[in-house]
């Protein structure tokens, strides 16, 4: 036997890898440089780049934030952004003409907004939901203002129609028809005659209230994200009716569907935003006073709601006919195998088709400043009407950017969270 | 305004319900006649009482008078730093409050864009709508608008660089000039450009502010708006000076506040307000100097101000001091000017065509007697 034979005993350390595969080198050269027609783009974009930012970012960082007009920036130094107009109006971008002494109600409302839709994002937190549930009363009084009461009534009428329902289903009937006509019809009831006494007497109790403010004075992102947030939780379960009404056996429910459907979905949002500015006008009694930001309101939802309607019935036809088969099967009632089986799975498919809607709708706000509405599109060439400014365009549109910016980019942020969190198909 | 309809229905029905439960026909009849004719008699009072203006009534009940204005229109109205409205559009119709409530502020500013100001009007939205828009025959009738005057007298005019060495439109033959699309200033450029046999080749633009971009960008030789916005756009350039607004103006654009049609009472307050301020300007009644005219011998003026014997502001429903309160309010008609559109705004508009015709201007205003 020769002593020859070697057999290496111990591990032989792994030497680093070459300095061009790992890194900061490594990763220039996997994701910029791996071919020539690679390089050629990288190199392309890198020009493309810097021309821009070449312009862009002495005019940006040499800006002048605290000159008092426009005059005195082009003045100093005409070639710089002019962002004095920020400085001068930032309030009035955030809060259109809101009263200055309370800009902190739309700051709160907008805090609170965060925590109310906080148990609906993060499952973990469900238990809050019941704020969820409060706050939506709750920023209308912040932001509108008057009397607690006035909004406090509606959450008194509905919680009694449901203690109501409750009550009748465990002790009188069993029958939830029933139980559930009775309570619509006590809450209407309810609310024609005896909403006023009640709002006068708890006035009288416990007087809370804030000043009113007007739907006038309302503006700048207040506005937009009044419009587009409201939009965007009254459409969504509307949406999903929608879907659902137009893939029912029933035909009546099915045709006003589809017929709302291709309805809405055929005109532009800006048609019906004048038919609630101007068109609804003339229909109500004159002096009628129907709140123009609620107009808007119900409009842009409509509008989103039918567009949510495509989207998740497309999450719906994604499913195979099998799911509705197998949830029947198990005895499941319609709403039980909805609500169980079809709609978590359809919704999940649907992700980012529901929130490319809701950031359509979002950038949509803008339109309102057609319709004579401050939004900050609006409030740009208000601010530039006056002479202090006028002449100023990109250091306004570049704000107003960023701010839709943070928005939208956050919501999609959110989707893409949402989307890894529910992938079951590892 | 709704309950009175309302109520008047109610009536009516009652009327009738008593009137067909008496027994007896000759006794309904009677009954009928006598009731008719009562109705007849309050109608006819309420018909033919002057000076009753029901938008009147509805401002003075509601404490406020609802003014609609631009959304942004360099001088004629805007939102300073400070969040207030301003501007010559604005003053106006803080004349008009104060002239109705003795005070300026007892007004609501609705900003309306030029897409819904008509209908806002129309729908009751604002009682009155000092808007600078141009006074047209369309507008008039078709539209059922009452103007009520003229506050200001613009017109399409063109700005060009210095360097261009132009100094009159008659000099543009073969420009390119940046217009906005779908506006009336269009037709008027193709029609001013054809009289003169001259030729131009437009670049469209979307609104004054592409014009503007367009415009300094160089791709068009001259820019052609409302010479006031002109004004305006040009002090704020980077160097005014290079800029020049050629004084050629090829439209009439008279802008003035409008009403609704069918309420000629309410038409009257407004058009004499508006008159009042110019009147104040030809008489030299300033907002500093308007207490001192009570030894005046000019009759006019004690009327105008009411500090004479005859009231005759009552015939329109206004207290007899209102036009006093009115000029108090923001000046005279040059003085609202000055602040808005002349050397104090910074816009620099020469007074022009809008000086008092004492002074050569066309503004005149009928006599206040």
């Amino acid at each position: 036997m020769s002593k020859l034979a070697f057999v290496q005993k111990n591990k032989i350390p792994p030497s680093p890898a070459p300095i061009s595969e790992v890194g900061i080198i490594g990763w220039l050269k996997q994701n910029l440089f791996s071919s020539w027609f690679n390089t050629l783009l990288t190199l392309l974009s890198i020009y493309f780049i810097f021309i821009i930012l070449k312009d862009f970012i002495p005019w940006a960082w040499g800006g002048h934030w605290d000159t008092k007009s426009l005059r005195e920036c082009l003045d100093l130094n005409p070639d710089v952004a002019c962002f004095s107009v920020l400085t001068a109006r930032w309030k009035q971008l955030l809060f259109g003409l809101y009263p200055a002494e309370e800009y902190w109600r739309p700051t709160v409302t907008f805090i609170l907004l965060i925590f109310s839709i906080i148990p609906i994002l993060f499952p973990k937190y469900f238990r809050f939901f019941w704020f969820s549930i409060i706050y939506p009363g709750l920023a209308i009084w912040l932001l509108w203002g008057g009397s607690i009461w006035g909004v406090g009534i509606v959450y008194i009428g509905f919680f009694l129609g449901v203690l109501l329902f409750v009550l009748l289903l465990r002790n009188i009937t069993k029958n939830m028809v029933i139980a559930g006509i009775s309570s619509i019809l006590f809450v209407i009831l309810f609310f024609i005659f005896f909403s006023n006494y009640f709002v006068n007497i708890l006035n009288i109790i416990i007087p809370i209230s804030l000043p009113p403010v007007e739907s006038l004075k309302m503006g700048g992102f207040t506005l937009s994200l009044i419009v587009g947030i409201t939009g965007i939780v009254a459409s969504f379960p509307i949406g999903i009716l929608l879907a659902l009404g137009r893939q029912s056996n029933l035909p009546i429910i099915k045709m006003i569907c589809v017929g709302f459907i291709e309805f809405i979905r055929g005109v532009p949002l800006i048609t019906l935003l004048f038919v609630a500015s101007v068109l609804l006008n003339y229909f109500l009694p004159p002096g009628t006073n129907f709140d123009i930001v609620l107009r808007v309101i119900i409009m842009v939802t409509l509008f989103s709601a039918a567009y949510m309607a495509e989207v998740i019935r497309g999450g719906l036809a994604g499913l195979p006919l099998g799911q509705h088969e197998a949830s029947a099967s198990l005895g499941l009632t319609y709403w039980q195998s909805q609500r169980l089986v079809i709609m978590p799975q359809a919704l999940k498919i649907s992700i980012p088709g529901i929130v490319n809607t809701f950031i359509g709708l979002f950038k949509d706000t803008t339109l309102v400043s057609i319709i004579s509405l401050r939004d900050p599109v609006g409030l740009a060439s208000t601010i530039r009407a006056d002479q202090t400014w006028n002449g100023i365009y990109w250091e306004l549109y570049v704000a107003i950017g960023l701010m839709f910016f943070v928005v939208c980019f956050g919501m999609s942020q959110y989707s893409q969270y949402l989307e890894r969190k529910l992938k079951t198909d590892k | 305004m709704f309950n009175a309809v309302f109520s008047q229905i109610i009536l009516v029905l009652l009327l009738i319900k008593i009137i067909f439960n008496l027994k007896g026909e000759i006794m309904r009849k009677s009954l009928f006649m006598v009731l008719s004719s009562i109705l007849l008699i309050v109608g006819g009072q309420a018909a033919f009482s002057g000076g009753h203006s029901v938008t009147l009534d509805d401002v003075k009940a509601r404490g406020n008078l609802l003014c609609g204005v631009s959304t942004g229109a360099p001088g004629f109205a805007t939102i300073d730093d400070s969040g207030k409205d301003v501007g010559f559009d604005v003053d106006y119709c803080r004349a008009l409050a104060a002239a109705i409530f003795g005070d300026p502020m007892a007004v609501k500013f609705v900003g309306l864009t030029s897409a819904v100001r008509f209908t806002a009007l129309a729908a009751g939205e604002v009682d009155i709508l000092a808007r600078n828009t141009t006074w047209t025959y369309s507008r008039d009738t078709d539209l059922k608008q009452t103007f009520l005057g003229v506050n200001y007298y613009d017109g399409q005019g063109f700005m060009v660089k210095k360097d261009l060495g132009v100094n009159s439109t008659l000099e543009l033959d073969g420009a390119t000039v940046c217009i906005q699309v779908g506006t009336t200033t269009e037709l008027n450029l193709a029609d001013y450009f054809k009289e003169n046999g001259m030729s131009y080749e437009p670049v469209p633009t979307a609104d004054n502010a592409e014009s503007q971009q367009q415009y300094l960008a160089g791709a068009c030789d001259t820019y052609t708006t409302d010479a006031s916005a002109l004004h305006g756009t040009r002090v704020n350039l980077e160097n005014p000076d290079d800029h020049l607004v050629l004084p050629e103006i090829i439209s009439k654009e008279p802008l003035g506040p409008l009403v609704r049609h069918g309420d000629d009472n309410w038409a009257d307050i407004g058009r004499w307000v508006l008159n009042a301020l110019i009147i104040a300007e030809e008489k030299g009644i300033t907002k500093a100097n308007i207490d001192s005219w009570k030894d005046t011998k000019d009759a006019e003026i004690h009327r105008l101000l009411g500090t004479g014997d005859d009231d005759i502001l009552a015939m329109v429903g206004l207290p007899k001091n209102a036009m006093y309160n009115a000029i108090k309010a923001g000046g005279n008609y040059g003085e609202i000017f000055e602040n808005n559109l002349g050397a104090t705004s910074g816009i620099n508009i020469e007074r022009g065509v809008n000086a008092s015709w004492t002074k050569g201007g066309i503004l005149y205003s009928p006599p206040f007697r």
